[in-house]
Order: structure tokens, then sequence, then C-alpha cells
């Protein structure tokens, strides 16, 4: 899953849980699809508690990337070519 | 399934359950991060008990394209990280699955866990022993 370290993110919520950003999402983005288990974004297989909440915004993606010892992060990056897969899946 | 190596039971706890599996003729694969398996191959040298080790990204990116399974498995969790992996096991796995729930804050992580796996859970931090007997209490290694 390293690609994701290589994209140009930003970050939305640090360490945070994955019912918090189930949440943000829902609080924060008017777009959002709901996705399993190691669907792929990015090229990454997603970890979640399903379901994962994942929110668009115009060519923005916004999605969950947790790491064992960090727990998740809530990651936000622009790419209309994704948002565009993402938003085909509805 | 290894979590972060920051308690130090999961080392201890991990290396038992491996060592029941084997006696009782499984052959265990663990899947942990660099730290974690690390620990785990320092603490055992001759790799009397420890087997196959794999990166748990590598692990998960096999399972989902169907490349491997497992019969069994065993997500070691402390944290909310450790929730979503074995969430994510539970949805792409054919396995069964077990969530060894451990750490100061065990009953709250226990709590959280609202998808179908068996739990063995403890408080345990340093001492291994409550975690110990409830993976005995449980002995997955003879379902």
């Amino acid at each position: 899953m390293g690609c994701v370290e290589e994209l140009p993110y930003e970050v939305l919520l640090r360490a945070s849980s994955f019912k918090e950003c189930r949440e943000y999402i829902k609080g924060h983005f008017r777009e959002s699809i709901n996705v399993t288990p190691g669907f792929k974004i990015f090229d990454t297989h997603i970890i979640g508690v399903p379901p994962i909440s994942v929110g668009l915004d115009g060519d923005f993606v916004i999605f969950p990337y947790t790491k064992p010892c960090h727990g998740t992060f809530l990651l936000r990056v622009e790419n209309r070519a994704e948002a565009e897969r993402l938003r085909t899946r509805k | 399934m290894l979590g972060c190596p920051q308690v130090p039971v999961q080392t201890s706890i991990a290396l038992y359950l491996i060592h029941r599996l084997k006696q009782a003729g499984i052959t265990p694969v663990v899947a942990g991060n660099r730290s974690a398996v690390t620990l785990l191959v320092v603490a055992d040298p001759k790799r009397e008990y420890l087997g196959e080790a794999l990166d748990l990204d590598r692990a998960i990116d096999q399972i989902i394209e169907h490349k491997r399974d497992f019969d069994l498995c065993f997500v070691f969790i402390h944290n909310d990280s450790g929730v979503s992996y074995a969430a994510t096991m539970g949805a792409i796995s054919k396995a069964r699955l077990y969530a060894v729930v451990y750490g100061e804050h065990y009953d709250q992580i226990v709590a959280s866990i609202e998808f179908p796996c068996q739990t063995i859970a403890a408080k345990a931090v340093h001492n291994p022993m409550p975690l110990k007997k409830m993976l005995d209490e449980v002995a997955p290694w003879a379902a």
C-alpha cells in the first residue's frame, strides 16, 4: 500500500477511528459512496469496517487509509479520473 | 495477523499460538508490519516456531486477488486499526475469524466489534497469562 504515500494527499483527520472517518465524510461532503473492504482506490486496497464511506467533492476523492500503529487517516486527493471512476460505481 | 507491536503481550502470545497450531498439525503463516515480524524473527532465531512470515499489506493483497486464502485467521487487536483489519479479513477471506483482543482498553475494543467472529479477549498488557488462559479455554487449534 505504499503508493498512497506517494500521492499528493492532504490529511483531513489524523490517527482517528474508522467511525470518526465515516461520520466526517457524511457530515462534510454531500456526495459519497459506500465500498466494501478490499475495494481499490488509487491502486490500493482499502482497509476498514464496512460500510466504508468514500467522499467525492468535485475532482477530490476523500478516503480512509489505515495503518496498524497510527490508526486511520482521512485523506483528500485531487484526481479527476479516479473521482469519475468512483462516481460510475453509484 | 499481527497488529502494531506496541503492547508487549502480542509477540509472546503469537509465538504460543504458533506453537499450539503446529502441535495440532496446522501450518501457521504470520502477517505483520516489519517491526511486528522482526520481533518474532529475533525471538526465534532458529525458526523453531516461526515459519512463513509475510508483510501485512502483501498478505491482504494476495487474499483479495484470490492468490491464496486460509482456513483460520487470528487477528491480534489492541486498537481501532486492529478492528479495521479484522473486519477486512472477515469481508475478503473465507477463514474462520478469531479476534484476539488485549490491552488496557480491551473491553471497549470488544464492544466495537460488530461483525461475525469469535472473540478471545483479556486485559493483558505486560503479562500474557490472562490472554493465554482465554486462548487455552477456546482452544481454536482443536476446533
